[in-house]
């Protein structure tokens, strides 16, 4: 009985959650232009949506953004993730954490404007006037990575086993062979786990873009936005449904993979584990 | 001191008057030390008496603030660890997590870029070496702490060190295990010849291994010596009370081989003190004999037994001061007993800054022992830090 | 330890370098746009003129206030029932609950408003029923609706992965000594997952007191809330100083609140709530 509650909550909420989506995703194949009624299975709306160059760019953009953003984010962010191991004063350590830290605090609209506003100031002094565009949008996105890289990369260090390094130059390594043979290893893992976390940040993100972008530069998300502002457009609804599917294939891939390596793990542990 | 032990061999390593600070705390106070070619020594010391520091200098992690280190009479002081010809077994292995058994034991000799075959062929040797052939593709998680111990021995000494340092290698091993890794340590370092400089808190592992026990506290060296000479002849009360049991209580040397402690003249078998020196002796355990009251030297009432399988061990309070005595012959608590004890079961010892600080077992329990200290392996919360 | 090398000296300078032009100097513009008049001389005339929004920020407080509360009340149970499934169910779940984390806000705002509007599926099955048409896009409570929709996952996952990694043997150990189940909830689970609690009330309340697409499309334009204030006066206007000042307003609060909330869990190791 409790059992059969309890999972009837959770199919409940599930259901409830899922419900707009499934909706969305119906009636993006629906015929007619109606939300409420379904007339006739079509790929109509598909075909609106990739004949619209408009949004073929947006992705391209979106894409291009997001690589960049988190390659430029990741490097930096793991050279801070080393440099800061081997800082010795915790104050500067802390306070430069928090600082890389304010963008993940502060409201996504609140690092917007502020972004909005050097951009603007910076424009004003150098006389510019179309200064939002890419660039600004590269900027700002580098910069709500970052905490993330951080906050994959900088445990990996400190969870580094000191000894390692040390045997690897007991064994005849130099300091930097032994860092590339030896640690780098063990830090890649939150090195890919930062780059991936940048670049879906960089891909979802709205609200910051929408305060340093320019009608000239145009993402996915600020393209969804500019075309629901005002009327329903059913291509969106193809296009939405198309990302979703494609989020679910993604996550079941990395959950699947994620399973395989937390069994490797799990067995190796138990191995280890004869103390 | 007792130096050459082991006459006919080289000094490889000499450590001269090391001093080093950590955060302005200074672990080592002017440590001296030859270790020779072919010798197995221990550095034994609870922790922070400075042994690891000992080690690491000697390993090329740490640089001594003051004082030289020598290899094979060359300074090294300033020879990165790469370029030492020294391997090190760390304290948890170290082994690299991203490579399997063969890889981590190729991994000096892939670097020092040997062929192939030179590495197939010396990596099967050291798995045969340490029992562990047919372990080349696993991977080092799925080892057992002594599987990967053993491999982090061999991945040491496949470079063929001069020396091979050692920092509690068997600490996170259980005890059946700790004594099968004691006798085949023992083993490959007679098989091997290599000198082997091993740091340990455990006394019986020392006594039981090495050829010569270094005993450290305070950043300092206490005693160098055999283990038999460590045990029989204690140099100061602290070396006397961290090597086995001992009670150690205040002395004065009458005039040679005449000695007066606990109201009892005794004969002993030591001299060369001045008339009436006050001194430190130390009489162990199983020296003394249980007899009636009126055939002993020292009397007293028995406040505790303890069966501890081969004998009793039992608490005599004599005069307010408890003496620990194990007795192959049952005494009843409450009872009054007399103590015997011969010439050569007396050791005298000069005073030390550890005078007074050990001996008295009035709150002695065994588990008080080990909830003390910190170090006592088996201590999970140690082990995992 | 041996000496460290010029390159890990300097490997966090680049990084300092970025967060001192773009984290660091936004932050100071925010300051210096609040705090000057057109002609950039001091001024606090934007920060008195705050006063006349202060209805948008009790109506956002409120709401936002509202929508933590909802979404804490409906997770804080799905997450323990998810938490007791079996660990297969378990990771199908955390993917369900991830999915629409990982899809955008916009998509799933728009697919809910589409869902609720007017003429939406909802409406036109209650019209066939013959039941009265729900006006829910274009009110108060389609806006908390549109916020709790949205942010519910973000409050059940921090708390489902509290309680997954909650040690079973609390449990036992609170029922060894007396606990029947319902102190048992009160008296170990609840404050072992505070953490997880606190990390759900920041990841919900925070983007719920600054939104503005959710108010624009479920409100229907006819709310106003400190996230289109700040949008209207950003993206409307060129005079940035009054914007600057709410936002300002807006940080500090926000920051203190997750501030103190660190506090309280970082203190006790978790809080009864």
């Amino acid at each position: 009985m409790k059992k059969f509650l309890s999972g009837g909550y959770i199919f409940l909420i599930f259901a409830l959650l899922y419900a707009p989506i499934a909706v969305l995703i119906i009636f993006s194949f629906n015929d007619g232009g109606s939300l409420n009624e379904f007339t006739a299975f079509s790929f109509a709306w598909y075909k609106e949506l990739f004949a619209d160059e408009a949004a073929i760019t947006a992705l391209k953009n979106s894409l291009i953004l997001a690589v960049l953003s988190s390659v430029i984010a990741t490097v930096i962010g793991t050279f801070a993730a080393l440099g800061l191991h081997h800082m010795k004063s915790k104050v500067i350590k802390g306070s430069i954490k928090s600082v890389t830290n304010i963008p993940m605090m502060n409201p996504d609209i609140v690092t917007g404007v502020s972004m909005m506003l050097l951009f603007v100031a910076v424009a004003t002094f150098i006389k510019a006037n179309n200064f939002m565009g890419f660039g600004t949008m590269l900027v700002a996105h580098t910069t709500f990575n970052l905490p993330y890289v951080l906050l994959s990369v900088a445990p990996r260090f400190t969870q580094l086993d000191k000894s390692l390094s040390e045997a690897a130059q007991d064994l005849g390594c130099t300091p930097s062979r032994a860092f590339f043979s030896v640690e780098l290893p063990e830090i890649i893992p939150g090195i890919v786990s930062g780059l991936m976390l940048g670049f879906t940040m960089s891909l979802d993100d709205f609200v910051i873009s929408h305060f340093v972008s320019s009608p000239n530069f145009q993402t996915l998300p600020l393209y969804v936005y500019n075309q629901t502002v005002h009327n329903v457009k059913f291509s969106m609804y193809a296009l939405c449904a198309l990302i979703v599917a494609i989020i679910l294939v993604i996550l079941l891939a990395v959950n699947f993979a994620g399973s395989i390596s937390d069994r490797r793990s799990k067995s190796a542990r138990k191995g280890g584990a004869t103390k | 001191m007792k130096d050459n032990l082991v006459p006919d061999s080289n000094v490889i390593i000499k450590l001269e008057n090391l001093t080093k600070s950590f955060d302005g705390e200074r672990v080592l106070n002017g440590v001296s030390l030859e270790i020779h070619d072919n010798e197995f020594l221990t550095l034994l010391g609870p922790s922070g008496c400075g042994k690891t520091t000992t080690l690491r200098i000697i390993g090329g992690f740490e640089e001594p603030d003051e004082g030289n280190v020598y290899f094979d009479g060359a300074l090294i002081n300033d020879v990165p660890p790469y370029k030492r010809h020294i391997n090190t077994v760390f304290q948890k292995y170290a082994l690299f997590p991203h490579l399997n058994v063969f890889e981590n034991i190729a991994f000096g000799l892939r670097l020092r870029k040997e062929s192939e075959d030179v590495i197939r062929e010396s990596v099967k040797e050291m798995l045969a070496l340490v029992n562990l052939k047919g372990f080349e593709r696993r991977r080092v998680n799925t080892l057992s702490g002594g599987q990967q111990q053993r491999v982090a021995i061999a991945r040491a000494l496949v470079n063929k060190p001069r020396v091979l340092l050692l920092d509690e290698p068997l600490g996170a091993l259980d005890l059946k295990l700790r004594k099968d890794m004691q006798n085949e340590l023992k083993n490959i370092q007679t098989k091997t010849g290599i000198t082997f400089i091993y740091v340990t808190h455990d006394q019986e592992e020392a006594l039981s291994m090495s050829d010569t026990v270094v005993v450290m506290e305070n950043g300092q060296i206490q005693q160098i010596g055999s283990p038999t000479d460590i045990y029989n002849e204690p140099e100061n009360a602290f070396v006397a009370d961290f090597i086995g049991e001992s009670n150690i209580v205040d002395g004065i040397m009458l005039s040679d081989y005449k000695v007066r402690f606990s109201g009892h003249t005794f004969d002993c078998v030591d001299k060369g003190f001045e008339k009436n020196q006050p001194i430190d002796v130390v009489v162990r355990p199983e020296d003394v004999d249980v007899v009636t009251p009126d055939k002993g030297m020292l009397e007293g009432t028995v406040t505790s037994v303890t069966f501890k399988g081969v004998h009793w061990e039992i608490i005599v309070d004599i005069n307010g001061f408890k003496w620990m005595i194990q007795t192959t012959d049952f005494v009843a608590e409450g009872e009054h007993i007399g103590l015997y004890i011969e010439p050569d079961a007396i050791h005298i010892m000069n005073k030390s800054e550890f005078s007074d600080m050990f001996g008295d077992y009035s709150s002695f329990s065994d588990e008080l022992d080990m909830l003390s200290d910190p170090t006592e392996p088996g201590d999970e919360e140690d082990d995992d830090e | 330890m041996r000496g460290k090398s010029l390159f890990q000296k300097m490997a966090a300078a680049p990084h300092i370098v970025w967060a001192v032009m773009f984290i660091v100097a936004p932050m100071l513009f925010v300051l210096y746009f609040a705090f000057t008049d057109e002609s950039g001389k001091f001024s606090l005339s934007n920060i008195s003129s705050l006063s006349g929004y202060s209805n948008v920020f009790i109506l956002s407080i409120a709401f936002a206030l509202i929508a933590t509360v909802v979404c804490l009340l409906i997770g804080y149970p799905l997450a323990y029932f998810m938490s007791k499934t079996s660990p297969k169910m378990k990771k199908i779940l955390m993917v369900l609950i991830m999915l629409p984390m990982w899809c955008n806000l916009l998509i799933r705002t728009y697919a809910l408003m589409a869902l609720l509007d007017n003429g939406g599926l909802l409406n036109t099955f209650l019209e066939n029923i013959g039941l009265d048409k729900l006006y829910i896009v274009g009110s108060d409570f389609g806006v908390i609706l549109g916020m709790v929709y949205d942010f519910l996952p973000y409050m059940v996952l921090p708390i489902f992965t509290a309680m997954t990694k909650l040690d079973h043997r609390y449990i036992e150990a609170a029922a060894d000594l007396g606990c029947n189940p319902i102190k048992t909830m009160i008296k170990v689970i609840m404050p072992l997952t505070a953490s997880g609690v606190i990390s759900g009330i920041t990841m919900v309340f925070v983007p719920s007191i600054s939104t503005f697409y959710i108010s624009q499309k479920l409100g229907a334009g006819k709310i106003d809330l400190i996230g289109d204030t700040i949008e209207r006066l950003f993206k409307n206007t060129s005079t940035y100083g009054v914007g600057a000042a709410i936002s300002l307003v807006m940080m500090i609060l926000i920051l203190i609140s997750v501030w103190i909330m660190n506090k309280f869990s970082d203190d006790e190791g978790g809080i009864v709530i």
